[in-house]
């Protein structure tokens, strides 16, 4: 059977291959290449070794302060996020009346794309503060609560969704059996479900980790890095290298290498904490 | 009586935290219907009197921006692009599901490879490779989500291949199926359940992306899709139009919400099928 499977290779593979080469193969490994090269177009790229890179960590070039931004966003985003949701899971696996509504419409905003929804946001902040004179770009500190509360106004009812699945999951025995042995409904909670639902923290916890860290339709919209680059996370700061200073494409691509190395090391992490996980049960 | 109390506490912070997820929604549509100079100064008040304006933000948004047309291009792109991607990425996951050799395994590592990779790795790049293909138009952009998407699309459906006993294929061929119609008329019809998914997480990542339109098209083109419309009524003017702004972020919104109104559980069920296997 697998023989004659292998004759329809330009059938089943080819045309998804085609376009995978275009949009990805192909570009990533010319991106990897032009890291080190000085260009303005793909076609003049001069080899110069590392001095993109040495230059993507100068002072000038904003990157590092992109990356405090981004890391300190993605911090408070990641455990308010999933904090939230969590309480949000737990009062609507009480079996109340009215249960489902509740879960369609707090897991709606979730569909809203970035754009949309953080020109909303910056609307709605901006009204706000309008009444006392300023603007969402007039402070930094502004654009972070800004991004933090538009994060978990999108994000919440989604990672909900998998904490409510989860906690389905946990044995109504094992819930009885506490109660019997006189567990508080706070032991209950520690001791029982929090540890059962662990894999779904996992999962929450590197979703909302890894969508905050390459958020960028948001960060564009709600301020677009004002005031003075100051709300700028890591792919907008990619972004405006790439295409806000001419003769800075080498710089942007090297940025854009180091930004992949640590979304890898991310993934990667996820995957040995996962492993590890599964070894244990 | 405790437990009375309990379930009036729970319900009533479930309806504040309704009220704070659809406020801003609310928000915007109050202030479509408002006269463009009473936004800013009376944000939260009611359209009536003479801050209510009618349709006019409607319609001075539609013709400022031509967000009908962009709509259109939206849904020509969307609907071609996930069709491809269920058609041609279920081919594929399932060739190097039962093709076992070193290249199949290596194909596969490269395509679950590509969902680690970030956008701006190969934004640049990519750019310049569909300039000289002559990929910067409609049909071009759904050949390049077909590549995207292809990672995400092939690992999904490798996944549920796995678990299709092999008996059920080999009695089609032995009833004398060539590989395409077995894939066809017995292996495709199996997947249906993880196509729904697969299309649903396209679906709505193609119809909210921002960057890959408007860098490959661009906005000198009447190809716009609507994230690129909406970027450039506000990107481009300092003096924005913010009458016009809520009218378009409304409609924007609209044919989401009516998508997820009727077909909501499928979304939610695909949607955490697609997050706990990505």
């Amino acid at each position: 059977m697998e023989k004659t499977l292998k004759k329809y290779f330009p059938v089943f593979v080819l045309p998804t291959l085609i376009a995978f080469s275009f949009s990805f193969l192909i570009p990533f490994i010319q991106g990897v290449y032009l890291s080190f090269c000085n260009f303005t177009t793909v076609g003049n790229a001069k080899w110069v070794g590392l001095s993109n890179y040495k230059l993507a960590f100068s002072a000038g070039e904003g990157f590092g302060r992109a990356f405090l931004f981004t890391a300190a966003f993605t911090l408070v985003a990641v455990v308010t996020i999933n904090v939230l949701a969590f309480l949000v899971a737990l009062l609507l696996t009480r079996k109340l009346r009215g249960t489902n509504f509740f879960r369609t419409v707090f897991f709606m905003p979730n569909l809203i794309g970035g754009i949309v929804l953080g020109y909303t946001w910056q609307q709605m902040i901006n009204a706000v503060l309008h009444q006392h004179g300023v603007t969402i770009v007039s402070d930094p500190t502004y654009g972070f609560i800004g991004l933090v509360l538009l994060m978990n106004w999108q994000m919440v009812g989604y990672m909900m969704i998998i904490y409510i699945a989860g906690l389905q999951n946990v044995p109504g025995e094992l819930i009885e059996a506490a109660q019997i042995d006189g567990a508080t409904a706070m032991q209950t909670l520690f001791r029982v479900k929090i540890p059962m639902v662990m894999p779904s923290i996992t999962i929450c916890i590197f979703l909302t980790l890894s969508n905050s860290f390459k958020l960028f339709d948001q960060n564009l919209a709600l301020t677009a890095g004002a005031p003075m680059k100051k709300t700028q996370m890591l792919a907008l700061n990619i972004y405006d290298t790439f295409y806000g200073k001419n003769g800075y494409q080498g710089v942007g691509q090297a940025k854009a290498v180091v930004f992949f190395v640590i979304v890898a090391a991310i993934v990667v992490a996820q995957l040995l904490v996962t492993r590890r996980k599964e070894v244990e049960q | 009586m405790r437990n009375k109390l309990g379930k009036t506490l729970t319900y009533l912070v479930l309806i504040a935290v309704t009220v704070v997820v659809l406020f801003p929604l609310f928000f915007i549509l109050l202030n479509s219907f408002k006269g463009k100079f009473f936004i800013s100064k009376q944000p939260f008040d009611l359209p009536v009197g003479n801050l209510f304006v009618g349709l006019e933000n409607y319609t001075n948004g539609l013709l400022k921006t031509g967000l009908l047309q962009a709509a259109g291009w939206s849904f020509f792109i969307t609907v071609v692009s996930a069709g491809l991607l269920i058609l041609f990425t279920s081919m594929t996951a399932y060739y190097l599901t039962r093709v076992k050799t070193a290249w199949t395994n290596a194909l596969y590592f490269l395509f679950v490879f590509s969902m680690v990779v970030p956008f701006q790795m190969v934004m640049f790049t990519m750019v310049d490779l569909a300039g000289k293909l002559h990929l910067r138009n409609p049909l071009g952009m759904c050949i390049l989500y077909l590549g995207f998407g292809a990672g995400l699309c092939v690992f999904m459906f490798a996944g549920f291949v796995k678990s299709i006993p092999m008996e059920i294929e080999e009695a089609a061929m032995i009833d004398g199926c060539n590989p395409l119609q077995n894939f066809a008329r017995v292996v495709f019809p199996v997947l249906r359940p993880t196509a729904v998914t697969v299309a649903i997480l396209q679906v709505m990542w193609i119809w909210n992306d921002y960057l890959l339109p408007y860098l490959v098209i661009g906005v000198s083109t009447p190809y716009k899709t609507i994230p690129v419309v909406i970027q450039m009524l506000v990107g481009t003017n300092g003096n924005k139009d913010m009458g016009a702004l809520m009218a378009m972020l409304v409609l924007s919104i609209l044919p989401i919400i009516i998508f997820y109104m009727a077909c909501q559980k499928y979304i939610i069920e695909g949607v955490v099928a697609g997050a706990v296997k990505g």
